[in-house]
């Protein structure tokens, strides 16, 4: 009976490698269809038939040669045209246009509590600074530097003439990178169960309060605004956002769902962390804005008003999803 | 591969579950190495080439005075290259990155599938975590503690390393299903391998591996005497073929 049942074994073996011919048809296919290369709807339909075959064969060969050369091919075609049929080809122009239309407004959607808590600590966090500096001055030490305060006492804001020493160009890039690594920091110390998001939070909210109660003792408080508008809108705005991401993973690990601490984790971090995308473009506007409007003299008050608010009105229609044209969306939504 | 590290298994309406090994933090470690390197290389490339055409001489020093032209061309890019090398590579790449493919590994979802933008970006993001305090030690640590082999990224992302099994790699030997035989299925994928090979190797390697083989299949029945190459193909086509040794 046992040479039987090897015989049979090995009858049905040959049997299925002289099928090889056909997985190669059949992954030949499936790597044409995941590339995008081909649209031919009958290669569509067959990706369905090839699908089950490649199953079938693959659970004959798990059971009759499992340590088989055969069996790894089988397993590699399957997996490809499962990640085919069930993910589609990969249009990373569509995929890119999908997530700032849907994916990125969708996600600020759920953080709108998160961004009001965050922006309402920042706010406390600024008021706190102010009244810290306001109430003792030399408390400005703990949130400036030296150069800073010096210029401020001889009755200069520090911004001044700062085009003469660096060109807008790298200023710009300088505080751009700046403000996306604050951002992202914002965002990833939410891993320690938030405090980490809380601690950059209340920390910048602190130094902006501050700066301002110090330039204000010093009469450079509306200097600093004028500085400040253009860009700040957004920047400022974008703090919380990213805060806001953050406190969601913190608030995630702190009070997890049903589903346990990890999977509350991973959850929260990949709902809130599309945003990320958003904010480090905001920011590279933000940035350009900053090197090569906020320090120039030539630029007057309501210029920087208008930039300001126009550059913080077109973040809004971009985070709720309005910058986008109708069409652009639909073909996202159809790929 | 799969002896050794977990797969992922994902469910499938066949009935048939998809099987995807697991890299390690070995394979992943190797792979991030080369990727280092190729960064390294290119932005220093960058560097090299640009401001020695910037000066127009063999000189690398920046100008005394910060220039935006400079700071645009020559620095600037190097950095976005290493720093942005993960994230556009994986995006453009679904998933890969050149040392990823040369180890043979990608990033996939837990589905399977090749992730998303954001899924990628907040991998990368996490990079800030996993790389504290130096040399990427909660990363490396926390690869080693779980079981999937996992750093915070990956959590955070709900992506995984998985070895790639590319349909498209000719590894198929032809005419196996014929050379069944006497031997297993494994076995004779080996000898049709070796035979449809046979062309390719110097003449020392054919006859050192027709004895290795002969010696593991036919063991001490083996006719290993000496002869020239066209004897011992002809035994490994004996031993392959319908009629046996």
């Amino acid at each position: 009976v046992s040479t039987d049942t090897a015989a049979r074994r090995k009858a049905l073996a040959a049997a299925l490698m002289a099928r090889a011919g056909v997985w190669q048809q059949a992954a030949a296919r499936t790597a044409r269809l995941a590339s995008a290369r081909t649209d031919d709807a009958t290669d569509a339909v067959r990706l369905a038939d090839d699908y089950r075959l490649l199953a079938h064969d693959l659970a004959r060969a798990r059971a009759l040669m499992p340590a088989s050369r055969s069996r790894e091919y089988l397993e590699s075609a399957y997996a490809r045209a499962h990640a085919t049929l069930h993910h589609g080809a990969w249009r990373l122009g569509s995929t890119l246009l999908r997530l700032f239309s849907e994916e990125i407004p969708a996600a600020v959607r759920w953080l709108r509590p998160y961004i009001v808590w965050s922006t309402l600590i920042f706010i406390l966090a600024a008021l706190a600074g102010y009244a810290l500096v306001h109430r003792y001055p030399d408390l400005i030490a703990l949130f400036a530097g030296p150069d800073l305060i010096a210029s401020v006492e001889k009755g200069k804001l520090w911004t001044e003439g700062l085009l003469n020493v660096v060109p807008s160009s790298v200023l710009s890039v300088q505080i751009l990178a700046n403000n996306i690594v604050v951002s992202l920091f914002a965002y990833c110390l939410g891993f320690l169960f938030g405090l980490g998001t809380l601690y950059i939070l209340g920390l910048n909210g602190l130094m902006l309060g501050a700066i301002f109660a110090f330039t204000g003792e010093h009469g450079l408080a509306g200097a600093l605004f004028n500085f400040v508008v253009a860009h700040g809108c957004v920047e400022l705005s974008v703090m919380c956002l990213s805060g806001a991401a953050g406190a969601a993973v913190g608030e995630a690990l702190v009070r997890p769902g049903s589903g346990g601490r990890l999977e509350s984790f991973r959850a929260a971090a990949l709902r809130s962390g599309t945003v990320l995308l958003a904010c480090a473009a905001l920011l590279v506007g933000a940035g350009l804005i900053e090197g090569f409007v906020s320090p120039d003299p030539r630029f007057p008050l309501a210029t920087r008003v208008i930039v300001g608010v126009g550059y913080w009105c077109l973040m809004l229609a971009l985070l709720s999803g309005r910058l986008l044209p109708r069409r652009a969306r639909a073909a996202a939504a159809t790929a | 591969v799969s002896e050794v590290v977990p797969d992922l298994l994902i469910d499938s309406v066949t009935g048939i579950e998809v099987s995807l090994p697991l890299a390690g933090p070995g394979a992943r470690a190797y792979a991030y190495l080369i990727d280092w390197t190729l960064k390294v290389v290119l932005a220093l490339s960058w560097y090299v080439v640009a401001a020695i055409l910037y000066n127009g001489r063999l000189s690398l020093a920046a100008p005394l005075t910060s220039e935006g032209r400079w700071f645009g061309l020559v620095v600037l890019p190097p950095l976005a290259i290493y720093f942005l090398y993960h994230l556009v590579l994986e995006l453009a790449m679904r998933g890969r990155t050149p040392g990823k493919r040369s180890v043979g590994i990608r990033v996939v979802t837990r589905d399977g599938g090749p992730p998303g933008p954001g899924a990628l970006l907040v991998r990368n993001v996490f990079r800030l975590i996993d790389s504290l305090p130096a040399f990427y030690g909660v990363g490396l640590t926390l690869m080693v503690l779980t079981r999937e082999g996992l750093r915070c990224g990956d959590m955070a992302a709900g992506t995984l390393l998985v070895y790639e099994r590319t349909g498209a790699d000719p590894e198929l030997p032809q005419d196996a299903a014929q050379r069944l035989g006497t031997l297993d299925p494994s076995g004779a994928e080996i000898v049709a391998d070796l035979l449809q090979r046979w062309p390719t190797l110097v003449p020392e390697a054919r006859v050192g591996l027709a004895r290795k083989v002969l010696q593991r299949y036919l063991g001490a029945a083996a006719d290993l005497s000496d002869g020239d190459e066209l004897t011992w193909r002809a035994r490994l086509e004996r031993l392959a073929g319908r009629g046996g040794p």
